[in-house]
């Protein structure tokens, strides 16, 4: 048995590694991606008073923090039974939009954008967004940086800071908006909007004519019949801020809609010893190892799972969008038979940005947007709350018991990556197997198509590869049964 | 590669914030990239481990290292990139103090396994299977690090040269360091005294604070969602627990200008090393009363001292090693 | 692995059968210390578990102080100043009363007994009232047994 180890994974946020096990005939005989990180946010939140928790969570992840601070103030609302003010869960929302159209642009452009628009086995120093920049041009360059720094000041006008913000609390916001800043907001709205149709415009250029990109994205290496979860509003469209939880089975029917107090009943997770982070499955299906089609109990939760869960967009362009992306994916545009091509999530981001985008704006032009009341000051004792978000990443649930002062007992979090744990693994090890073979020199190409199975399912990590110098070495050690290395493959 | 001096970035026990505050430097990215050549940055960049461990000590310039250290990998990398670099700069308040991740020593590792793995309402692990440092398999060994007991910063594993406090730093402070060590690289200039905290103020948050202070006496503590605070006027006034007073400037003051406390983000005040003992001071300071029973019914209004005072710079409370030697408590009461 | 704290002067390795407690005192100048004085002119005994350290004004106390005693080693602490109204500085000794009490409550939220902390008015006319306070916090450490320092 000999070991390929690729550690780190990179373009990536988090800490993560694969272990690929090569039998005797040189074919993969297993594959693991372990998580070798733990803080332990559910423990050592006991003992702390609820409404810190927006700003305590946040910290769970700095790349997505705003998912967090907003699904803990609504868990922070529910525990003490407080409705908020109509304005405050429009400034909330207004907020998230804006942050959702960041994450994906960064996503697209940084993080899993240049194995599309560089080629997934360019040589590593241009696969990256300096090499972007300078295929596609510098214009494009401070477009991406533009609209980034866009959807950040529209966060720090409303949240206080850019990372880490501040403003939600039990009962609502502590910062509403003046005219000025609200003219200002749509402002950066507009330059969101532009950018939404300027990003489709280069997946449309560059990936989506691009007969070869079809082919990998429709393989069947990159293809696994999954589950699909995503949260819904009352007319079955994409809702990041708020909604039930719909899960949809692989041909489309639904097994749940439910509120996300629920979600006990639907969700549990299941542990094995060679990772820190759990593998939630469906309840409805039980845990079936990992297993895919409609009998498994493992599911997505991402762009792509979002749109095959929802029966549309809440916007006229990323309807447009939505049909066209399963029109073309699936020959059907109302959304009703799932796409299952794992690669197909970076379109789906696109759909999903054009949205947040429009969904900014369309808060921004509010009337009610200004409106000095925001908050409500709660009055029941606190006892037990939940709150749910989209995260750019999949379904977060935020659960939390108090005493009746409103300091922790318990905590516990379904996190948007962990959603999908299970199959992020089956889609790294049906990659390995499917590109490694005996005979097949493993290069740094090889090795990135693999990477690029994961890739599609984390947009929460926004590296800085604005412009590096892109050297970007691997070095795989082959190793026999003794950990003697055979041979070592190096890309510089 | 070229003959540029050589950049390092690395996240240990982290949220990755202090990886995106970097970006918020915007277009400036362009003239640290034009500088440094940037050697290690697993986040962005595909060097790995092997590249830095054969690298020649000392041959990394600036390194730039966010994170707790939680894990024997943070810890081997701590060492190993003070190993390999010239200037080791502890980035962030996790690097600094412990931040949020040591809050973790207000609890145990066996409470929050047991929680993660078995005990949770959505965790099915009849068996308590729990996360192992080597699993056998059919196929292979697969390893983990080993989860430590206590959470440390930066400098309580390894020799640390800067400071760059917060939580994150902010954009303007971030430049404004690379700034001055470009110009001190580029210049051949000396370099500022080791232990010196860069990228902030070398006073309190209340310094920054836009809201007014009368040093009012107070009757009671009230929590920021139980009143409308007047936006004018200083929280710590009103009543509400505000950490400004043992914070270290730099931020801007943007908390406490939104509406919310001051929670600590950039570390404890210049000249004091233990934040939760100076809010102590600066708290007594406020209570309006020389009676103790009526003192200890305004004291019950401050819900979670431990918690709050120590909220990121947990890691190097002077009383952490005390509760660490006094055995296991999964609960803080307050 | 070092800690920002120094090193305490004992930990629980040390600890033998034979354990003593001890005890810092920190005592004002103008009341309590010369209360203590006064004790020991007197020739009264009291606990040498207890050791002084004499600051101008109990207000002196910066929290800190307490913190690092236990951090090196002292298993408790007796902060002693004026009697209420009668502060050399005034307001000094009421500062103190609410440090130490919120300074209690923040030692229990380490799992450390807030009675290892104990506030006392000694005049300097009451040397016995120091013999007397100084005896009982021997007693109640001896009961609580020795403070120990982790790393």
């Amino acid at each position: 048995m000999r070991k390929i180890e690729i550690d780190p994974i990179t373009r990536l946020e988090g800490h993560g590694k694969i272990d690929i096990f090569l039998d005797d005939d040189g074919e993969v005989a297993d594959c693991f991606f372990i998580v070798p990180e733990l803080r332990g946010f559910e423990a050592f939140c006991v003992g702390r008073p609820v409404e810190d928790m927006p700003r305590i969570t946040s910290r769970i992840c700095g790349v997505c923090s705003e998912a967090h601070h907003m699904a803990a103030a609504k868990a922070c609302d529910d525990t003490y039974h407080v409705e908020i003010p109509p304005t405050g869960r429009k400034l909330r929302e207004l907020m998230y939009s804006a942050f959702f159209t960041g994450d994906h642009a960064t996503h697209f452009y940084i993080l899993g954008g240049p194995d599309f628009v560089m080629g997934p086995e360019a040589p590593p120093a241009e696969r990256n967004i300096l090499g972007m920049i300078h295929k596609l041009g510098i214009d494009t360059g401070k477009v991406v940086i533009g609209a980034r720094a866009a959807a950040h000041e529209i966060v720090k006008i409303l949240g206080g800071k850019t990372i880490h913000m501040v403003t939600s609390i039990p009962g609502g916001v502590t910062k509403g908006l003046t005219e000025e800043e609200r003219l200002e907001i749509v402002d950066h709205a507009k330059q969101l909007l532009e950018f939404g149709k300027f990003t489709l415009q280069i997946l449309d250029d560059v990936v989506l004519a691009n007969q070869d990109y079809l082919d990998l994205i429709l393989s069947d290496t990159y293809t696994h019949r999954f589950h699909s979860m995503g949260t819904v509003d009352e007319n079955g469209h994409v809702n990041f801020y708020d909604g039930e939880v719909r899960v949809v089975d692989t041909e489309g029917a639904e097994i749940a809609q439910y509120h996300p107090r629920d979600y006990l009943d639907h969700v549990a997770e299941h542990v094995e010893p060679w990772s820190y982070l759990k593998f939630p499955f469906l309840k409805a299906k039980g845990w079936t190892g990992f297993t895919d089609g409609i009998d498994s109990g493992v599911y997505r939760a991402s762009p792509l799972s979002r749109l095959n869960a929802a029966t549309g967009m809440a916007t006229p362009f990323a309807q447009e969008q939505y049909e066209r992306y399963f029109k073309t994916l699936t020959g059907d545009p109302t959304g009703n038979t799932p796409v299952h091509q794992t690669l197909a999530t970076h379109w789906a981001r696109v759909v999903e940005l054009i949205y947040a985008a429009e969904r900014t704006m369309e808060l921004a032009l509010d009337e009610d947007i200004t409106n000095p009341d925001i908050r409500a000051i709660p009055t029941e004792t606190p006892t037990e709350g939940i709150g749910s978000v989209e995260a750019p990443r999949g379904t977060l649930t935020h659960h939390y018991v108090t005493d009746e002062r409103g300091l922790l007992q318990k905590v516990n979090l379904i996190v948007g990556t962990t959603n999908n744990h299970a199959s992020i693994s089956m889609s790294i090890k049906k990659a390995a197997q499917g590109l490694i073979h005996k005979g097949v020199e493993v290069t740094e190409g090889v090795l990135n198509k693999i990477e690029m199975a994961f890739r599609a399912y984390d947009p929460c990590f926004a590296c800085a590869t604005h412009s590096l110098p892109g050297q970007m070495p691997i070095i795989v050690r082959i190793r026999d049964a003794d950990g003697t290395v055979l041979s070592e493959v190096t890309r510089d | 590669m070229s003959g540029k001096p050589k950049l390092a970035l690395y996240w240990a026990a982290s949220c990755g914030g202090c990886e995106i505050a970097v970006l918020d430097i915007k277009e400036k990215i362009l003239d640290v990239d034009a500088f440094f050549d940037i050697v290690f940055w697993p986040v962005a960049v595909d060097f790995k481990v092997k590249d830095v461990e054969a690298m020649e000590d000392g041959e990394i310039d600036l390194c730039l290292f966010n994170g707790a250290v939680r894990t024997s990998d943070n810890d081997y990398m701590a060492e190993l990139l003070r190993r390999k670099s010239k200037i080791l700069v502890a980035f962030g308040s996790c690097a600094c103090e412990g931040c949020i991740p040591a809050l973790s020593n207000t609890t145990t590792k066996k409470a929050t396994f047991d929680w993660a793995f078995a005990d949770s309402p959505s965790t099915v692990n009849p068996d308590r299977i729990m996360p192992q440092i080597r699993t056998e398999t059919p196929v292979g060994v697969l390893e983990l690090p080993e989860f430590y007991e206590t959470v440390h910063s930066l400098d309580q594993v390894t020799d640390v040269d800067y400071f760059v406090p917060g939580c994150p730093p902010q954009a303007h402070q971030i430049w404004g360091v690379l700034e001055a060590v470009i110009d001190i690289l580029e210049n051949d200039k000396p370099l500022p005294p080791k232990g010196t905290v860069l990228g902030a103020g070398d006073k309190t948050c209340c310094d920054e604070c836009p809201r007014e202070r009368q040093e009012k006496k107070i009757k009671g503590f009230k929590r920021i969602h139980e009143v409308i605070a007047d936006p004018d006027q200083c929280l710590l006034d009103q009543g509400i627990v505000c950490m400004g007073p043992a914070t270290r400037s730099g931020c801007g003051g943007l908390c406490v200008a939104v509406g919310v406390p001051c929670r600590g983000c950039y570390g404890p005040a210049p000249n004091s090393k233990d934040q939760g003992t100076k809010m102590i001071a600066a708290l007594a300071s406020v209570i309006d009363s020389d009676d103790p029973e009526e003192i200890d019914r305004i004291l019950d209004g401050i819900v979670d001292p431990v918690g709050t005072f120590y909220r990121f710079s947990m890691a190097h409370a002077t009383l952490g090693p005390v509760r660490a030697g006094n055995g296991s408590r999964s609960e803080v009461s307050s | 692995m070092t800690t920002t704290a120094e090193a305490p002067l004992r930990g629980p390795e040390v600890v033998s059968t034979q354990w003593r407690p001890r005890i810092v005192a920190f005592l004002c100048n103008w009341c309590s210390y010369t209360g203590a004085d006064l004790a020991g002119i007197s020739r009264i005994q009291w606990d040498p578990s207890v050791s002084i350290m004499r600051v101008m004004c109990s207000g002196r106390m910066d929290p800190t102080f307490v913190a690092k005693a236990f951090s090196m080693g002292a298993d408790g602490v007796i902060i002693s100043g004026c009697h209420p109204g009668d502060c050399h500085y005034q307001e000094g000794n009421y500062k103190t009363l609410r440090r130490v009490h919120l300074l209690k409550r923040l030692i229990e939220g380490f799992g450390i007994d807030p009675s290892r902390i104990e506030l006392v008015w000694v005049s300097a006319s009451e040397g016995d009232q120091w013999a007397e306070t100084a005896n009982e916090m021997a007693a109640r450490i001896r009961a609580l047994g020795p403070l120990e320092v982790g790393s």
